[in-house]
């Protein structure tokens, strides 16, 4: 287990990487603008990046490098790009469609990291890592998902429902990074990959969205009840 | 022999999606899928007898063949070849050749995927395979391109991609318990995790087994998260409401009853049984009381989908040689009897051009021989006798009160019995209303052989399975659950 044996440098790196990757988390679930989504995305990513390729130094595991750069390439570039262009063609520069304020969703996603704190530290006691960057690192991977999900729920333009899937998507990857480094890379490229298709669908999908329903707004979608 | 039938399955649909993005002909579209689909039912029959010698591996590990797999496989081939035929005719009746290509080539995809996501070894890989049949099926089921069916596929991605995220997280979690046991670099296969789970810490693996519920869950349509499920049933074409329903949703329960034998070996089975247990007598809850106030005919469908899925669900929670048994055996039963169903309903939405039932009245006077399979279909579905699904929920029933499940088979019963007379009223309507006014019909009065042919093809093994459990198949399934160590 890399997190249980890890000198202290690297501890406090790796603790610093997954603080601020979950600080952006709350940047973009306190954002209005979709840019500032964007932008807070693209970052994540290359925090994201930064902490692979430091978990490949610090734990010897060299491949990881490449998943750092795979990383880099195609969440901090390639899926913004992807993202942007999508905005640019709708163009939809806000959201506007807001039913919790914003400072309210930062006050319901601190509690949700509460909460998987509270989880994370319960599992890593009953592990012997309660002390350990994993605990962290577990918390950081849950509260991603909880914020995501928050994301999903309270934001009503279909391009911040993408946002919040991949935000769900970075925080596994950010919490597989420290937990299970050593997970064949195979799959990491597999799940890399995968995420672009998915992308590219949501693309092709929002498109039709416009055309045949005439709104990007889940609030425009029910017709189908019951 | 075995890799040899494996690979024909696997090449045959990928090879006719290639002919019809080539081809784009639509006459020879649909032969190529009906010759996929003929192909992968001759190859998954003898696969599922020849796996009981197995399990094989090929591909250095990361395919397998092994009993429960290769059922759940023999299940989608029969529901794809159905499918394949039905499709002939209800995409004539809806006149769209110039884009029939894309709907085989997506047809074919979205068999693949199915069809892989039932041999694959490998947890990573199996995540993978399910999450690109949601990709594939959500153009599908947007086919139609209207609002509702545009409305339908975007919530089908969203809420499926964010349930399938977190069976990733799941599978992530499961992966780390296993580093402990196994060092940080791993085949993560679904022999290593049992074999390691003994030594597995019992809190990770209890979370790691809730979220990997939750994720492929929403996939298979447990309530509450089955959301998505009666918009995507309902809004796609017929045949492919029935690929979702027959093939799809045993796939990712697949999925459920792996992680569930892994969850037994870590020894934190009870918990995990009584969860699924609960979200399966919550599915019938709720398709009970959707299926009651249904106003939509292809939602009526759905729920009743919503409701089986937890018939299924509560047989592998209840466990044992009869839980798993009966609930294998409800899977083969369901493909065939839903098949059946969304065949009647998409012939009765082209007759009566509506998806309401309301409008849809004395459609047996009207459409003697289609009416009546259909009519069956409905008494089987709701459980009744002589058909299939009667013995299985009834051995899933036994199961349940066996295992000390009391108050969950007793759920199921009571449900049951309310789904029965609710489905039921909703086709005394369809069939025994008379209406005054006769509303204008759409698509003909006539229906193809083609539309009626897969009926006859559904229906009479369901008879045949419901009046006869072939002793080989009970044995067959009987082995299959020694071996995921659902018994003694």
């Amino acid at each position: 287990m890399l997190a249980a044996n890890l000198d202290p440098v690297a501890s406090s790196i790796f603790s610093m990487l997954a603080i601020v990757s979950l600080v952006l988390a709350f940047v973009m679930l306190g954002s209005r603008w979709l840019n500032n989504y964007l932008y807070a995305f693209a970052a994540e990513s290359w925090v994201i990046a930064a902490l692979s390729a430091s978990v490949g130094y610090y734990g010897g595991y060299p491949e990881l490098y490449l998943v750092a750069g795979l990383t880099g390439f195609f969440r901090g570039l390639f899926l913004p790009y992807l993202v942007w262009r999508i905005i640019y063609r709708l163009d939809v520069a806000r959201e506007i469609h807001v039913f919790v304020q914003p400072s309210s969703t930062l006050v319901l996603g601190a509690l949700c990291t509460v909460f998987t704190l509270t989880v994370a530290y319960r599992v890593g006691e009953s592990l012997g890592l309660a002390n350990t960057v994993a605990v962290l690192a577990l918390t950081v991977m849950l509260s991603m998902k909880l914020i995501g999900f928050l994301m999903l729920t309270v934001r009503h333009e279909a391009l911040s429902q993408i946002l919040g899937l991949l935000i769900l998507e970075n925080g596994i990857f950010l919490g597989a990074q420290i937990l299970v480094p050593g997970m064949p890379m195979l799959i990491e490229i597999v799940i890399l990959f995968d995420l672009l298709i998915i992308v590219a669908c949501f693309g092709v999908l929002v498109r039709y969205l416009v055309t045949h329903v005439g709104s990007t707004s889940s609030l425009k979608l029910r017709r189908l009840v019951g | 022999m075995e890799a040899g039938l494996l690979s024909i399955l696997i090449s045959a649909p990928l090879i006719a999606a290639i002919l019809c993005i080539t081809i784009r002909s639509p006459r020879v579209c649909e032969a190529a899928n009906l010759i996929a689909a003929g192909i992968g039912f001759g190859c998954a029959a003898p696969l599922a007898v020849i796996s009981r010698n197995g399990p094989f591996f090929y591909w250095s590990g990361y395919v397998i063949l092994d009993m429960t797999g290769s059922w759940v496989l023999l299940c989608s081939a029969i529901v794809y070849l159905l499918a394949s035929i039905y499709s002939v005719g209800y995409m004539r009746m809806l006149g769209r050749d110039e884009k029939l290509w894309g709907y085989y080539a997506l047809f074919e995809g979205f068999a693949l995927t199915i069809f892989v996501s039932t041999i694959m070894n490998n947890a990573g890989l199996y995540w993978i395979a399910i999450e690109l049949t949601t990709l594939v099926s959500t153009f599908l089921v947007g086919f139609e391109r209207v609002a509702e069916s545009m409305e339908a596929a975007w919530k089908y991605i969203i809420i499926v991609s964010a349930g399938i995220s977190i069976a990733l997280l799941g599978t992530v979690l499961f992966y780390w318990a296993g580093s402990f046991v196994l060092g940080p670099s791993y085949d993560m296969t679904w022999s290593a995790l049992r074999d390691a789970a003994p030594r597995m810490n019992q809190e990770l693996v209890i979370l790691a087994f809730l979220l990997v519920l939750v994720g492929y869950g929403t996939k298979v349509g447990l309530a509450p998260m089955h959301t998505w499920l009666p918009d995507a049933h309902s809004e796609a074409p017929a045949p492919i409401s029935a690929m979702l329903s027959g093939a799809l949703l045993n796939g990712a329960m697949l999925g459920i009853v792996r992680y569930l034998e892994i969850a037994d070996t870590a020894g934190v089975g009870s918990l995990a049984r009584n969860v699924l247990a609960g979200f399966g007598v919550f599915s019938l809850l709720v398709g009970a009381l959707f299926i009651v106030r249904q106003t939509g005919i292809k939602r009526l469908m759905a729920y009743s989908s919503v409701e089986h899925m937890g018939v299924i669900a509560l047989g592998v929670a209840f466990g044992g040689i009869l839980g798993t048994v009966g609930a294998l055996y409800h899977m083969l039963n369901h493909s065939l009897n839903k098949s059946l169903m969304f065949f009647g309903a998409g012939n009765a939405m082209r007759l009566y051009g509506t998806k309401r039932i309301s409008r849809i009245h004395t459609f047996g006077e009207t459409f003697p021989v289609s009416g009546a399979l259909w009519l069956a279909g409905a008494v089987a579905i709701t459980g009744a006798p002589p058909f299939g699904l009667f013995l299985s929920e009834f051995v899933i029933l036994r199961a349940g009160f066996q295992q000390s499940f009391a108050w969950a088979a007793g759920a199921m019963l009571l449900l049951l019995i309310v789904i029965f007379v609710g489905f039921l009223n909703h086709f005394r309507a369809m069939y025994y209303e008379r209406t005054p006014r006769h509303e204008a019909t759409d698509g003909g009065t006539a229906l193809s052989a083609w539309c009626v042919t897969p009926m006859w093809l559904a229906a009479a093994p369901l008879l045949l399975l419901g009046v006869w459990w072939p002793a080989e198949i009970w044995e067959h399934l009987v082995a299959a659950t020694r071996l995921l160590g659902g018994a003694p």
